[in-house]
């Protein structure tokens, strides 16, 4: 007979409002194989897992489960508390008592208190059944691949040699840089972008450690955090490289707004870029601009502020100012996005230096007329409540970065993640902004989401952070619920091998039989290939079949039989 | 030394995801925090934009591996002495303040706080409700010691009393204990000291001290929160009632030629946060937003807003607050605003309640702190970093700077230049391939 330990979490109010904790503890103690049922008012804190720990040892526990809030959280949190008692950790089981039940059920507290049993005597029902398992180990290769060589690909590679990791970075263009290369002057600092690229790449080509490869682009991506297989294609030559680590910095790419304000028609009509490139190469001829901010952004179908553009604008501005003061710039703007200290100080001072800002709004975009070279702009003034006409010689389009065409097919490779843009999505959008969820896999810079030179710089030391953890560590466990077949019952039909997205099953031969056999350090647990079996002949450790049956007739008894 | 040696100061979210990355790379960490719980101002909030993840909930864990991790040493009450000696070798002197509890005893059982006559307002609570002078901070407060508050406590300061000593089975009481010097030496130092919030009666037009249903944002977060004082009831100081109408004020004190020029950076999204959850927390009341510029530029930023608005019926006024004042009796303020146009006209407004978006300024403690470690302030108080290439370096080699520290910034940011950090710590600890 086991010897089950239930603890059962307030959450502060969290759980404790809608949930009578009392009734699911008692309630809990007469479970089949349960030893010791308690509460704790915030399970996670060191008092709580001090006394998860305390209970092992005095009542002689040898599984654990615990009612609380979400395991992608909190899982490894009570699964150390566990093996710190001397308990496998694979013999602890997690009960979502709070986002599953007390909070979407807050005002019904009775029936919250019964769907809480519920899914308590199914959490008892499965850890009865739990098996201990052995994590595996495995080398960490000491090299890395970091794919796009743009600021951030070159700071994260920089950074990486620095700490003395040899890497390989992988761009598909010519030339390093990224969208830097089209822009003469980063940041309110003003500082000369040719400079900040040709810094980054001295380093790069001075290091013995430094593998680049222009002109190139990653084909397959084979294998797990510490040893990955990425094939570099160049022309028709292909090269595998063995890595510990991969960082995703592929960058972004400008929106070119076909149609909007006489863009493609008018030849003054360009965008924040190509002002960029003129500026960089030879100055203005014009004398009356207007930059037209959000063009393409914060609209229906591409909500998103691109973060970046107002920035821009500003320095733009400024430095078409300074190099003619009779310039006339106008911003049409919907917000000024100049967050923090030097944005909002560059705010002030393009105000200062004469730059007018006219605030328009989505309902009534600023309409465009044009007659030979000369440019109208209508705007309605929404500070003045009133509409004004405009005259330019040259009309800036501040457009919003987008995702690269080929995102899709780089997300395929990779196997990560996108958002509704196309932009990656990281791990966890607040705690985990330069990592994938996918182990050993990362992402810096425009890739993730817009940003300016300075930020893709930290992302890119970021990014190549994380990547040294591992390797700095030279191992890395291998989680242990993976799949396993049972050769006996496989038909080798290659059914898993298809729906398994990790490439982690392949048919072997073993002693003339044809079986499936899966990779467990591919493999992660996803349970796809369990689904798509037809014999059976698959289980997943800590999921199985009889595990999960186990669930579903503790939940049969317990709505049947009752509760009380 | 065995293990090169980082002190971080500040145990925030910047400071804790920096130990933890620098401890993972094989760096032992002495963090340094000054209140008695690592945590920050992350640990006050009760969820964070634009999922609406609850903060505690998600930071509660880095806290523990923290305190965990075999790299990490915690000195929690403390404060740095002095700096001296130059990369790679500063000689870092530690005040571990009195708590006047042998830690190694106290097992935070409470019976101590329980018996305390003495209570002051909890800084936790930031008012709202009051703490012993015996005290844990929050219930998730790490490390989970209590620590005796000198300027309250009787005996300490009048030498009568004594119940928390009698009371303590584990005899952790010390009134004796005297502050303890650490000294240690360390390859590189990162600051990660935060922000303070700016006190907005200083600012007597927006009415905070002066109407009593005026509170500040980091207040109406503790009002929010499920283990707040409220327990999540969303009720107005005055009369503990809920509130049918609430406004938020943004850019009190900054982007202000008269106080601070910055944009605090995180107040926009934080108050649209605020709005949603207390129209979850209460569906009728109805919510404007006084604000300047609707700074929305990170992941899924803008469509929060609009779901602020679309869904949850958020009114957002582009106009800055004229004056807030008392409305009839003690509950509720009148708001005088100005409409838009060139001849807009000047508007009254009752509300039942108004929550202050302060300026959050550069910790108190960065003149002192800077001048320690030779390194500049930028003109707004925050660390300098004029390194473009270096984005986390200030202006003295081998001191890192993350978060809110080097000026407005919000959370994941804050955890990407941690990291950062950690890479630059790594790069001048494993000798520089290139350079």
């Amino acid at each position: 007979m086991t010897r089950i330990g239930v603890f059962i979490c307030h959450c502060g109010h969290n759980i404790a409002s809608a949930i009578d904790i009392e009734k699911v503890v008692e309630y809990a103690k007469g479970l089949p194989g349960v030893a010791y049922a308690g509460h704790n008012l915030y399970s996670c804190s060191q008092e709580g897992l001090g006394s998860i720990k305390k209970s092992i040892e005095d009542n002689d526990l040898d599984r654990v489960v615990v009612a609380a809030c979400t395991p992608r959280t909190h899982e490894p949190l009570f699964r150390r508390a566990c093996e710190q008692a001397g308990i496998n950790k694979y013999l602890f089981e997690f009960v979502n008592i709070r986002e599953h039940c007390s909070w979407i059920h807050a005002k019904e507290p009775e029936a919250a208190t019964e769907k809480a049993k519920k899914l308590v005597a199914m959490g008892v029902a499965k850890a009865a059944l739990l098996e201990p398992q052995e994590e595996g180990e495995s080398e960490v290769v000491p090299r890395t691949v970091v794919i796009g060589a743009g600021i951030s690909g070159l700071a994260a590679t920089a950074s990486l040699l620095e700490q003395g990791i040899e890497t390989h970075l992988v761009e598909r263009g010519d030339r390093v840089g990224g969208l830097l290369k089209d822009i003469s002057m980063v940041g309110p600092e003003g500082i000369c972008s040719r400079d900040l690229i040709e810094a980054l790449v001295d380093d790069i080509e001075n290091s013995p450690k430094a593998h680049l490869h222009l002109n190139s682009r990653v084909k397959e991506l084979k294998g797990f955090i510490g040893n990955f297989d990425v094939i570099i294609t160049k022309g028709d030559e292909d090269l595998t490289v063995k890595a510990g680590a991969i960082i995703v910095a592929t960058g972004a790419q400008e929106l070119q707004p076909k149609g909007e304000y006489g863009f493609g028609e008018h030849p003054a009509v360009i965008t924040q870029l190509e002002l960029e490139r003129r500026l960089g190469r030879s100055g203005l001829a014009a004398k009356k601009i207007v930059i037209v901010n959000c063009t393409g952004s914060r609209q229906p179908g591409r909500e998103y502020c691109s973060r970046i553009c107002c920035n821009a604008s500003l320095k733009n501005a400024i430095r078409i100012l300074e190099a003619n003061p009779e310039a006339k710039i106008t911003i049409l703007h919907r917000d000024i996005m100049s967050c923090g200290t030097t944005a909002e100080a560059l705010y002030r001072e393009a105000s200062e230096k004469g730059v007018r800002f006219v605030r328009y709004g989505l309902e009534q975009k600023p309409g465009i007329s044009t007659h030979g070279k000369s440019i109208k702009l209508k705007v309605f003034d929404e500070a003045l409540d009133e509409s004004i006409d405009l005259d330019a010689d040259l009309i800036v389009l501040a457009t919003p970065l987008v995702s690269p065409d080929d995102s899709e097919e780089t997300s395929k490779l990779l196997k990560v993640p996108r958002d509704k843009y196309g932009f990656f999505l990281e791990a966890h959008v607040k705690l985990r902004p330069v990592e994938f969820a996918t182990d050993g896999v990362f992402v810096c810079g425009s890739a993730r989401w817009p940003v300016s030179a300075r930020e893709s710089i930290w992302q890119g030391q970021a990014a190549a952070a994380k990547a040294s953890i591992p390797i700095s560590e030279g191992k890395v466990r291998i989680e242990a619920i993976t799949a396993e077949v049972d050769s006996e019952k496989c038909a080798a039909c290659g059914n898993c091998v298809l729906a398994c997205p990790y490439e982690a099953i392949e048919i072997v031969d073993d002693e003339g039989r044809r079986a499936a056999k899966v990779s467990e350090a591919q493999c992660k647990g996803c349970g796809t290939c369990v689904a798509a079996c037809h014999n059976d002949a698959i289980q997943q450790k800590g999921f199985s079949s009889r595990q999960l049956g186990a669930m579903i007739d503790a939940l049969a008894r317990a709505s049947t039989e009752g509760t009380q | 030394m065995d293990k090169n040696r980082v002190v971080v100061i500040g145990g925030g979210i910047a400071g804790i995801q920096a130990s933890l990355d620098l401890a993972d790379r094989g760096y032992e960490v002495h963090v340094v925090e000054k209140s008695p719980s690592i945590g920050g101002h992350m640990a006050q909030l009760d969820k964070t934009f634009p999922t609406n993840d609850c903060s505690l909930c998600i930071l509660s864990p880095k806290m523990i591996s923290c305190a965990d991790h075999d790299n990490v040493v915690l000195h929690t009450y403390s404060e740095l002495d002095s700096v001296d000696g130059a990369y790679p070798d500063f000689k870092v002197r530690i005040r571990e303040k009195a708590r006047f509890i042998n830690t190694d005893r106290c097992t935070a059982c409470g019976d101590c706080i329980a018996k305390c006559p003495v209570k002051v307002p909890s800084e936790f609570e930031e008012g709202l409700s009051k703490r012993k002078a015996i005290y844990l901070p929050f219930p998730q407060a790490v490390p989970r010691k209590v620590t005796i508050d000198k300027d309250h406590c009787r005996m300490l300061t009048k030498e009568k009393c004594g119940v928390c000593k009698k009371i303590c089975q584990a005899g952790a009481i010390d009134y004796e204990q005297e502050d303890r010097i650490v000294e240690l030496s360390a390859s590189a130092v990162v600051v990660a000291n935060g922000f303070d919030l700016m006190d907005a009666t200083s600012m007597p037009q927006f009415g905070l001290g002066i109407c009593k249903d005026v509170i500040t944002s980091i207040q109406f977060e503790r009002i929010l929160s499920a283990s707040g004082p409220t327990n999540g009831h969303l009720q107005r100081p005055s009369d503990a009632t809920e509130p049918r109408n609430l406004g938020f004020v943004q850019c009190v004190g900054s982007r202000d030629a008269k106080t601070h020029n910055y944009c605090s950076s995180v107040c926009c999204m934080y108050a649209t946060k605020e709005s949603i959850l207390a129209r979850e927390h209460a569906p009728d009341v109805d919510i404007a937003i006084f604000y300047m510029d609707m700074r929305a530029t990170g992941k899924g930023f803008q469509e929060f807003v609009s779901r602020a608005k679309e869904t949850y019926g958020v009114r957002y006024i582009r106009s800055r607050p004229a004056k807030i004042q008392p409305a009839n009796g003690d509950s509720g303020v009148l708001m005088s605003y100005e409409t838009r146009g060139l001849d807009g006209e000047s508007k009254t407004e009752e509300f039942d309640m108004m929550v202050l978006c302060p300026a959050l300024l550069p910790s108190g403690d960065n003149a002192r702190l800077a001048e320690m470690l030779g390194v500049e302030l930028d003109d707004d108080g925050f660390f300098r970093t004029p390194d473009l290439i270096h984005p986390v370096d200030t202006t003295g080699r081998g001191i890192l700077v993350c978060g809110f520290a080097s000026g407005p910034i919000d959370i994941p940011d804050s955890v990407s230049q941690a990291s950062a950090v950690a890479a630059r710590a790594a790069e001048l600890i494993e000798g520089g391939e290139l350079r």
